[in-house]
């Protein structure tokens, strides 16, 4: 069984139809992209998967649970995470404690009013730092980074947690191409324990990182497959290359 | 100024720090105070209520500054646990400290719990604005309700409050009452500056700047507000309760929207967030009042003078007063003790 289903997910905004009858299945380990015009039901999609906004039909599972309906704070408990497409880091945090307050979200009320992991989270912290080259800026406000900064502190969080599976809505939005090729190695090692669920515009970016492609189009998949497949593919020539 | 004082160091975090500095001079000052000011007993009277109002103001800095809970409704509870310790008074004739003060946070705490389940708690996450004119209400309608029933004094309150006792001692306006203020607030200071920089006092802050971001982090984020709100509520309840001993009287006026607003101006006016910030606007205010009120030239038109002056500090510094003195790094602070600090 995939580590997330989506099957025949629905939802309209109105007399729009976002998403119609989406199937993905996003196995363990993998990293699936979903791409597609604008418009076509990605980020939707992304958001219906995490639980920003439920669909009107279909079901997500997620490590053999129905998800449909839960909560952003139940999927979060069941090892999904997210990166929003809008960074979404607290500017009037330290770098610091922006990755602790991702890391200590499983703590007990009366753990936290004692601050009783403060120090055994310390390591763990400043290793997510280090990974995204942000040690030197640990005392700094999130909100005086760089947009890349953010965005890989923002990364740092959403993996903090050692989820099952990472939702990122456009990683590298905003970044310069370095910034984007780093962000690309700085995802890889992350393959060991977690799958990830990206939506990206930048098609190298996705094509280097990814191994599994979804291809949307006005709410549907138009094909699936891996990224030599989609490659190929006539019908994904025919409509996504002729309006990208 | 700030740059200057603050003299911070980026890496270390390691700075002057100009907060613990404002805390012992403002201790040291409230010490001292009863004393130089003993021969003036209105003084004495006017310093413990400005004590009393401070911890008003700490609830509400624990809801918005905190928290990001836009109560406009503190009076409220400030202004039930009033009317319930002088109605205990009245018809029990029970005024004792270890009895009287508990049931004050209790009511505080409870109504508090109760107003925000229902605001807090619903399927969709209340905006700002939802809660703010929530407690708002709430605090407009208790003052129409006590002011229509005979019960409880309608119009014109409960006076001739029975004293609050330890014992067989009384406790009346002047030094011991200032005391026992001074004391309480110094408890209510220090546990709210242990929650503040806890690591349940990030949570609280990040859930201030992006309650979303937080929910997606797995936090219940709503049951946090609550939890806040309601010990909030306690604080202003327990506040309210050594108002009413104090004043030897309660009134509506004491849980309206007039009085709720006024605790926000404390902390506006002081610098939201810092704790320490509310009661300087506290102090600042009141003394500001009393002195305006006594000058012959502006007697009549001290409010006008005193809202342009709160209308000034918040269109032009939003920080309140301590923001000229306190960097916004420090403001933020770090929560829980730093192990690379070898704090």
């Amino acid at each position: 069984m995939a580590l997330l289903e989506v099957r025949n997910v629905g939802k309209s905004f109105g007399a729009l139809q976002a998403l119609d009858g989406i199937d993905v299945a996003v196995e363990a380990g993998s990293f699936h992209g979903l791409i597609g015009p604008n418009g076509s039901g990605k980020s939707t999609l992304l958001k219906a998967i995490a639980g920003a906004h439920f669909p009107d039909s279909g079901t997500i599972t997620f490590s053999g649970s129905d998800i449909t309906k839960a909560t952003p704070y139940e999927r979060s408990r069941a090892g999904l995470s997210l990166k929003f497409q809008i960074t979404a880091v607290l500017p009037e945090l330290s770098v610091y404690d922006n990755v602790l307050l991702a890391l200590q979200s499983d703590q007990g009320l009366w753990s936290l009013l004692w601050s009783r992991t403060r120090r055994q989270l310390d390591s763990e912290v400043m290793t997510a730092l280090e990974r995204f080259r942000l040690a030197d800026r640990a005392d700094d406000l999130a909100g005086e980074l760089s947009h890349g900064q953010q965005q890989w502190l923002e990364i740092a969080m959403a993996l903090a947690p050692r989820p099952k599976l990472l939702l990122l809505d456009e990683p590298t939005g905003g970044m310069s191409p370095e910034e984007r090729r780093v962000t690309g190695e700085l995802l890889q090692p992350i393959r060991n324990y977690c799958a990830l669920v990206i939506v990206e515009h930048d098609l190298d970016f996705i094509k280097d990182i990814c191994d599994h492609l979804t291809v949307l189009d006005q709410g549907k998949v138009l094909d699936d497959g891996t990224v030599a497949e989609i490659e190929r593919s006539a019908r994904v020539q025919e409509v996504y290359t002729s309006r990208v | 100024m700030t740059a200057i004082l603050s003299l911070q160091t980026r890496r270390s975090g390691k700075a002057l720090r100009i907060l613990p500095i404002i805390e012992i001079v403002t201790l040291v000052v409230a010490i001292a105070a009863p004393f130089v000011l003993s021969s003036r007993i209105d003084l004495v009277t006017l310093a413990t209520n400005v004590l009393i109002l401070s911890m008003l103001a700490i609830s509400f800095d624990l809801c918005w500054g905190l928290s990001g809970i836009m109560s406009f409704g503190q009076a409220l509870f400030f202004g039930v646990a009033g009317y319930v310790i002088a109605l205990v008074g009245r018809d029990l004739g029970f005024s004792q400290i270890w009895g009287t003060l508990p049931l004050a946070l209790l009511s505080g705490f409870v109504l508090s719990a109760l107003l925000g389940a229902f605001l807090l708690l619903g399927r969709k996450t209340p905006t700002t604005i939802f809660v703010a004119l929530g407690t708002l209400t709430g605090s407009y309608a208790a003052e129409r309700l006590v002011s229509g029933w005979q019960y409880v004094g309608a119009g014109n309150g409960l006076s001739s409050i029975k004293l609050l006792r330890a014992g067989s001692h009384e406790f009346v306006e002047g030094m011991a009452f200032y005391f026992l203020a001074l004391a309480i607030l110094l408890l209510i200071y220090i546990a709210a500056r242990i929650l503040m920089r806890s690591q349940l006092g990030l949570v609280l802050a990040g859930m201030r700047q992006n309650e979303e971001r937080l929910a997606f982090f797995g936090y219940r984020v709503q049951l946090f507000k609550a939890l806040v709100f309601s010990v909030a509520g306690a604080i202003a309840g327990l506040a309210g309760a050594l108002y009413s001993y104090h004043q030897g009287f309660i009134g509506p006026g004491n849980m309206g929207p007039g009085l709720s607003t006024t605790a926000v101006l404390y902390c506006l006016f002081g610098g939201t967030g810092t704790l320490i910030g509310p009661i300087l606007g506290t102090i600042a205010v009141e003394v500001i009042t009393y002195a305006l009120a006594d000058i012959d030239a502006i007697k009549s038109i001290w409010p006008v003078v005193l809202g342009l002056v709160l209308l000034g500090v918040v269109m032009f510094q939003p920080k309140g007063i301590l923001g000229f003195f306190v960097s916004d790094r420090e403001r933020v602070g770090s929560y829980g003790a730093r192990p690379r600090d070898g704090a």
